[in-house]
């Protein structure tokens, strides 16, 4: 398939509660294979999803935070986290598991202007 | 214009596929076309034919299977997304079909605008 789009993940929930993020990730892995140009926003408890040192064996649930690592493995580099999201919740970006740029709502609002397509979750 | 929908909550629980649904009906009025619905997370339970709403209230899984027939609609529920809660081939409803997360990137690539009713 030789159109290529830029699609866009907005993540707004927590890791775990719901299954919204993980079954975010496994669209955001097939998209990549369809060679689209993929980016990752976190928004509000999204943010959450790239917090280092999850730990779910009290829950029974996986943790499949490890696999926001191997994004990169998938040539999915664009993450971006909103600072205000980070800020309201005690974060840095030393908290995160991956390398991310962090903007303002106000520039993250323009990237998304940007996008062919939007999906959130 | 070519409109992909997707709709991520689950029929009753959510207003999620009613608005999906109205909104899928509005714009085949207007002279659009739904190229695809795709229906992940709990979404996939809007294809259940063993759903049973009381008599005086919509039956949000008929909706969409009449709305398929009428207009030929393309209504697709995510394997993965479907197995995990039991929604198969033995209890699917008319219309819809089950396929891959691909069918849900393809309706990105090839629609105009994509749409996502969810919570």
């Amino acid at each position: 398939m030789s159109v290529v789009k830029k699609f866009m993940f907005v993540n707004r929930k927590a890791p775990y509660g719901t299954i919204y993020a993980l079954e975010a990730l496994e669209l955001v892995l097939i998209t990549a294979a369809f060679d689209q140009d993929v980016s990752l926003a976190f928004l509000d408890d999204g943010v959450y999803q790239l917090k280092k040192g999850q730990q779910t064996r009290g829950i029974e649930t996986r943790n499949f935070s490890p696999a926001y690592r191997a994004l990169e493995d998938h040539d999915i580099k664009k993450l971006y986290v909103e600072k205000e999201a980070l800020e309201a919740r005690g974060l840095t970006e030393e908290d995160l598991l991956v390398g991310v740029t962090v903007l303002g709502s106000r520039e993250m609002g323009v990237l998304m202007d940007q996008q062919d397509v939007v999906l959130s979750f | 214009m070519k409109f992909g929908i997707v709709i991520n909550e689950g029929p009753y629980q959510h207003q999620a596929s009613d608005s999906a649904y109205l909104f899928c009906k509005a714009a085949i009025e207007k002279g659009h076309e739904i190229w695809r619905v795709f229906f992940y997370h709990d979404g996939v339970n809007n294809a259940s034919r063993l759903t049973e709403p009381p008599q005086d209230d919509r039956n949000i899984v008929n909706r969409w299977s009449k709305l398929a027939e009428e207009y030929n609609i393309d209504l697709v529920v995510c394997v993965a997304a479907a197995l995990r809660r039991g929604i198969r081939d033995e209890n699917l409803a008319h219309g819809f079909r089950i396929s891959g997360l691909g069918q849900m990137v393809e309706a990105g690539i090839q629609a105009d605008r994509m749409i996502v009713f969810g919570d």
